[in-house]
């Protein structure tokens, strides 16, 4: 070689080549950002810029004052997120043994699972809403039920306040909490419990120190998604608690 | 017999699914401090016997002392074994030293203990020095070798490994096996290693199992297993061969209506397979006392580095073709000159090479 400088063959056409593969994978993100720029981030922009606008039509930090200062306007944050972490709390107690369940089964039978968890998804909220209402209220079924075989003497106030809340939330937000939780334990190789285990785990110290740790990921996102959504739920608060007293996101809509 | 290892005794293991046995009364004796293979083609029902011995399996009966403990009833983490998986099974969560210290940390073994445990671990392995990786940082080598390190950390007296080494390269693979065997006999730990590489077993195993279809083929050394093959399926399975069908008829044993002479007599007459080992055939131009002569075409010539193979049809009246195949040795002194593709040769199979199975 002694020193010979090499050749750059097509160096420079090369270069756009790749170039142009970029700027085509770039192009695929357009559509998505012409959307959310067109209805989401001008609105909530100009919204924002509102927000610092006062009575007189100057710049002025009024409404912020207004509700760190307003009693109603704290409850109702402080309930919003009672009720979220609540609710995200219910679900990931309920959620995760069922999703261990059913990363354990055969694919085929996790499927039929899987339909079982999606199936809810066909009914609307609403009248998913409602059917909870028709069953948990003073007279509704599980009241009648329990009175009759004389589990109770007086009906339990199921709806109108947060155990009807709950119960309407949990039962909404549960396959959110599944769907990427049971994907995460999918992919945990089996072996490595297997392999715990062989190295002298019981079963309950290979679950908290092999697989819990592993889930982690799928759990943290289901827990994101859920009280993310409970933050902003507004009809499901509305009926099964009762008015605009409870939720934040109710207040939003006043 | 050490007090560092266990024998194993396995007797009348059977499991089946539904109708299917994965393993049909299945009983051997794996000594202490032994090397032993089971061998088979996938789905034989090796690594159910292995799942079977390490407890993740349950048989529908049996039993499996180690030493004269049945453990056949105990769950895998009291059976006190190192086990490494095909697809290492490390846990991606913990560090290369985490990884290896999880046994130690089961068992309560102090933080300066368990240290100085991982690092001897870690040197015997060859891996010094890397402790503070991630898993994910390894090349598959160095994986497979943390995995190593932590199924021995805690000096186990029984090692399985279950197809440790499928996902390496051949190279990697070939100095893994040896270095498997150096570790094998300096820790003495008894060790049941699954494969279907015959080449893996014969170059590792002090004994082999050959196991097909759930049942036990043939136990024995490797040498025994590749030159006393018990029957057709293991000849076939083990090794490169050839296998020429052959009749016998009054204890002569006759090939395409010619007779051939064999090295250990066979008592009933029928139909018989002769296992041609292709190192063991060459090209010869004289007929002598004590070699077996047959005649055929060479139909391809195939260079392979270390050797050239000759792919030769029999001259035989059958409908069916009887192919054999002859090894060469790249640069051997043969008294004959390599022959050309379509070319007539003659085959010689000395009378001591010369083995029948049914």
């Amino acid at each position: 070689m002694g020193g010979a400088i090499l050749e750059k063959l097509n160096e420079e056409g090369l270069q756009k080549v790749a170039f142009k593969e970029r700027l085509t994978l770039l192009g695929l993100t357009l559509p998505y950002l012409i959307f959310v720029a067109a209805l989401i981030i001008i609105p909530v922009g100009w919204l924002f810029y509102l927000s610092f606008i006062g009575r007189d039509g100057g710049f002025s930090f009024e409404n912020y004052e207004r509700m760190t200062k307003s009693r109603a306007y704290i409850r109702i944050f402080i309930t919003t997120f009672k009720i979220s972490i609540l609710t995200t709390l219910i679900c990931a107690i309920i959620g995760y043994p069922l999703a261990y369940f059913m990363s354990q089964l055969s694919r085929r039978w996790a499927s039929i699972c899987m339909i079982g968890v999606l199936i809810p998804f066909w009914t609307s909220l609403l009248v998913r809403t409602y059917a909870w209402l028709v069953l948990l209220q003073k007279k509704g079924l599980i009241n009648n039920i329990a009175l009759d075989i004389g589990l109770i003497s007086e009906p339990i106030k199921f709806v109108h306040n947060t155990t009807g809340t709950l119960i309407g939330m949990v039962h909404i937000m549960l396959p959110f909490l599944i769907l990427p939780l049971y994907a995460n334990m999918r992919s945990i190789d089996k072996d490595c419990l297997k392999a715990a285990s062989s190295l002298g785990a019981t079963p309950t110290r290979a679950f908290w120190t092999v697989f819990f740790p592993l889930s982690l990921p799928g759990l943290t996102a289901g827990l994101l998604i859920v009280f993310v959504l409970c933050l902003g739920f507004y009809v499901t608060p509305a009926i099964l608690g009762g008015g605009a007293r409870n939720h934040g996101s109710d207040e939003n809509f006043q | 017999m050490t007090d560092s290892s266990l024998n194993i005794s396995i007797k009348n293991v059977t499991k089946t699914y539904d109708k299917f046995y994965a393993l049909k009364d299945i009983s051997l004796e794996i000594s202490s401090g032994e090397f032993m293979t089971l061998l088979g083609p996938s789905g034989s029902g090796k690594t159910t016997l292995l799942m079977v011995l390490a407890g993740f399996t349950n048989p529908d009966y049996g039993s499996v002392k180690f030493g004269e403990d049945e453990v056949i009833l105990k769950p895998p983490h009291l059976r006190g074994i190192g086990m490494v998986f095909q697809n290492y099974a490390l846990f991606p969560h913990m560090s290369v030293e985490q990884n290896v210290g999880y046994p130690q940390k089961l068992r309560g073994v102090s933080v300066a203990d368990t240290n100085r445990s991982v690092q001897e671990a870690l040197e015997t392995v060859k891996l010094a020095g890397l402790g503070h990786r991630g898993v994910d940082e390894l090349s598959g080598g160095q994986k497979q070798r943390v995995a190593l390190a932590r199924a021995i950390v805690f000096k186990p007296k029984i090692l399985l490994m279950d197809e440790p080494l499928s996902a390496l390269d051949k190279k990697l693979r070939e100095e893994m096996q040896i270095e498997l065997r150096q570790l094998h006999d300096t820790l003495n730990m008894t060790t049941v290693y699954v494969t279907h590489d015959q080449k893996e077993a014969l170059t590792m195993s002090d004994r082999i199992t050959v196991i097909n279809d759930g049942e036990l083929m043939q136990l024995g050394t490797p040498n025994e297993i590749y030159e006393h093959p018990n029957n057709h399926f293991i000849a076939d399975f083990i090794g490169e061969s050839s296998l020429l069908p052959v009749s016998v008829k009054k204890g002569l044993v006759f090939f395409d209506g010619a007779e051939i002479k064999i090295s250990t007599p066979v008592k009933n007459d029928g139909d018989f397979i002769l296992v041609v080992r292709p190192e063991k055939a060459f090209i010869t131009s004289e007929n002598s006392d004590n070699v077996n002569i047959f005649a055929g075409i060479v139909l391809d010539s195939i260079f392979q580095g270390e050797s050239q193979l000759l792919v030769i049809k029999l001259n035989s009246m059958s409908k069916d073709e009887v192919i054999l195949r002859v090894r060469v040795p790249n640069g051997s002194v043969t008294q004959v000159a390599l022959p050309a593709v379509g070319q007539d040769v003659k085959i010689g199979l000395r009378v001591a090479d010369s083995y029948l199975v049914s």
